[in-house]
């Protein structure tokens, strides 16, 4: 047989049917929020029913608070927000899924949480009603996101009508240096490809540099596929993943343990296996990163300084420049780390697992915030263990908040939310217009730059001010 | 869903690159059940300040308030799956989107709800969005039948489209009813899938 990359492996297994090149795929598992809300509608609207229940999982994220949780679900002050939740809780258990719900010892948002709990495994179709499903293939099984409509069938059948996507392979090799993480890997690799550089390809990231990162690392990178325009992430399962899956509730155990481990073994891309498109960065190059403007491709080394429209290679992107220098208050040729934030976010579905909340605190530990600082571990899994390690006490006495967990500032839904012209430096992916809150402005940054900047209250080289303690 | 075949209709020109869907639907709406309260959610906060006026955004401009097509540059609906930036398009009242590209999520179901997303190459959308500038209230017409979109010169653009993406669209056919012609045979495979992967299916703790 043909070599086959590990994309193909797992679509080739899950295609059902084809009509003219449009395949009928079949779907393991689905992951769904508050925000389904539409897709439930349009079930009851059209009398449908759920047909496997126990291939979907629901997760209270988007619109929970991160605040107040010892009143119940009848404590959400926000009205509307309150009704999100109960809804969703009144449907998950009318259709028999399986819910992380408000007061669940397991709640946390929909990218967290499934890893954890060893739903998301090697092999898998998985589609979430969120764009970065594409976390879930850091585990080497093609995750993506679909919008309600979508979902609705999924519920409905258990599949979803595809087209075949290309296949771009990312290869990252090097030792990153010292205070470069995961995040900066990825907003590097955006920069290099552009918000577009991956439409319509699946990626698969490889590379000495991935190999060698932890679950969490990689879960970051693939996190943010979608921010190159792509889809679905992917990272060849290996010892690494296994180890992290094993004895998590929902992994298999036992014999099924080794004869999945038979099965995971056999997806990765065949050494000769022949991709679309290849990219390759040097992790050495890669400094602490920053985005200045209004997408992820607009991104910098902290080092760097704004640039200025004049320099644009067209007319188009002049005027996008201007335009993001505009609503983000920025004039041309300021340097990054002289900018001043307002606040800082540390969280979402992208940068609040427990390595995340680590290397937050390993900085937070040099200072003490000079301004509002938030941390919202990804899921009660997680803020248990930070706990555990003491985590929350490093952070809580250098005046960090330590809040509920969920999706919270990320997309400012839940009541969380930046004040217009307010500046943020965020682990989170997203700094578009009025994604914090209408007027609100993002700067995207890894959980170590983000401490560092509440530390100065100002965009910061965290290389510095780790290198003078 | 309603079926789209030909339209003959003013269209706006939206010049930036990556108009992402947080721009056509802000977050905070994405809760707001589907209906006719959508129009105005439509790049709500590029169109109305704190206070709910105004603030002159191309669609509210007449005669581009009346626009069915939008002609804008490329990656259009970036960024988040959610639908209801669809259901803001739509309840806005367009039908047609043209762009040299779009975010994945968002042409699926922008054709999932009757929606049709063209793509032209970067010049093409650059010269009709030109036209578009110098003759406000030019109208374009686009006919999936024949995949062509006639500019305001009368110049005729092929797009290309996935055929069962196009009946689909010319049918108004939802995708449901197709796939329980198959019923069958996705029994036959998920019974074959399972024996294969019994783990996936041991009982949940
Ligand atoms: S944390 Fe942000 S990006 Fe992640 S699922 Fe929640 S809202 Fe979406």
């Amino acid at each position: 047989m043909a070599a086959q990359t590990m994309f193909e492996k797992i679509w080739d297994r899950h295609v059902l049917v084809g009509e003219e090149g449009e395949l009928l795929l079949y779907v393991d598992r689905a992951l769904i929020h508050e925000g389904s809300s539409h897709a439930f509608a349009a079930l009851d609207r059209q009398q449908r029913k759920v047909a496997r229940p126990q291939q979907i999982f629901a997760f209270t994220d988007h619109y929970v608070p991160t605040t107040g949780r010892d009143k119940g679900i009848e404590g959400i002050a926000i009205p509307e927000i309150r009704n999100m939740v109960i809804k969703q809780h009144a449907n998950a258990a009318k259709h028999g899924i399986r819910l992380f719900g408000f007061d669940d010892p397991g709640q946390g948002i929909l990218h967290i949480v499934p890893p954890e709990q060893g739903i998301t495994q090697p092999g898998l179709v998985i589609c979430g009603a969120d764009s970065h499903t594409s976390t879930h293939g850091a585990f080497g099984c093609l995750a993506f996101g679909i919008g309600a409509s979508e979902m609705m069938h999924v519920m409905s059948t258990q599949t979803i009508w595809q087209r075949k996507p290309r296949t771009l392979r990312i290869v990252v090799d090097g030792k990153t240096g010292f205070g470069v993480s995961s995040k900066d890997v990825i907003l590097a690799i955006i920069a290099k490809i552009g918000v577009a550089g991956g439409v319509g390809h699946v990626i698969e990231y490889a590379g000495s540099t991935i190999a060698g990162m932890s679950m969490e690392a990689r879960m970051t990178v693939c996190n943010m596929s979608i921010e190159g325009g792509a889809r679905a992430g992917m990272v060849a399962p290996d010892d690494i993943t296994f180890e992290y899956m094993e004895g998590r509730p929902y992994a298999p155990k036992g014999g099924a343990w080794h004869d999945a481990m038979t099965y995971w073994k056999m997806l990765p891309s065949d050494a000769n296996a022949v991709f679309d498109r290849e990219v390759a960065l040097d992790a050495t190059q890669i400094a602490p990163m920053v985005t200045w403007g209004t997408n992820p491709e607009q991104t910098l080394p902290v080092t760097g300084r704004i640039p200025d429209p004049e320099s644009a290679v067209n007319d188009v992107q002049r005027s996008e420049y201007a335009a993001a220098l505009d609503y983000m208050g920025l004039a041309a040729g300021t340097a990054l780390a002289d900018i001043a934030i307002d606040r800082v976010f540390i969280g979402s579905c992208t940068n609040s697992r427990i390595e995340d909340i680590r290397a937050a605190a390993e900085v937070a530990k040099l200072g003490r915030a000079k301004v509002p600082a938030w941390v919202v571990p990804g899921s009660q899994t997680v803020k248990a263990q930070a706990e555990r390690e003491g985590l929350d006490k490093v952070l809580l006495a250098a005046g960090f908040e330590w809040r509920e967990p969920g999706c919270s500032l990320c997309t400012a839904i839940n009541g969380d939310q930046l004040q217009p012209g307010e500046r943020c430096a965020s682990t989170s992916n997203r700094n578009f217009r009025g994604r914090q809150g209408t007027g609100g402005r993002t700067h995207l940054v890894s959980p170590a730059m983000a401490a560092a900047a509440a530390l100065t209250g100002r965009l910061t080289d965290v290389r510095d001010l780790m290198k003078s303690h | 869903m309603q079926p789209f075949t030909t339209l003959t209709a003013i269209a706006a020109p939206i010049d930036e690159p990556n108009v992402d869907t947080n721009q056509l639907c802000p977050t905070r709406f994405n809760k707001v059940p589907r209906g006719p309260g959508h129009a105005r959610i439509l790049f709500h906060d590029r169109r109305f300040d704190a206070d709910g006026k105004q603030k002159d955004f191309i669609l509210d401009r007449d005669p581009f308030s009346r626009a069915q097509i939008i002609v804008a540059d490329r990656n259009w609906g970036c960024g988040s799956s959610r639908e209801s930036a669809v259901y803001a398009l739509y309840e806005f009242g367009v039908r047609c989107v043209i762009a040299s590209s779009f975010g994945d999520i968002h042409a699926n179901n922008c054709s999932k709800n009757g929606l049709l997303p063209v793509v032209l190459a970067d010049a093409e959308v650059a010269a009709i969005r030109k036209q578009l500038h110098a003759q406000p209230g030019a109208t374009l017409t686009v006919d999936l039948a024949q995949q062509t979109v006639t500019d305001a010169a009368g110049q005729v653009h092929r797009f290309d489209i996935h055929p069962v993406r196009k009946k689909c669209l010319l049918e108004g056919l939802d995708d449901i009813a197709r796939t329980q012609q198959y019923l069958e045979r996705f029994e036959i495979f998920e019974e074959a899938y399972r024996r294969e992967r019994p783990w996936l299916y041991t009982a949940a703790p």
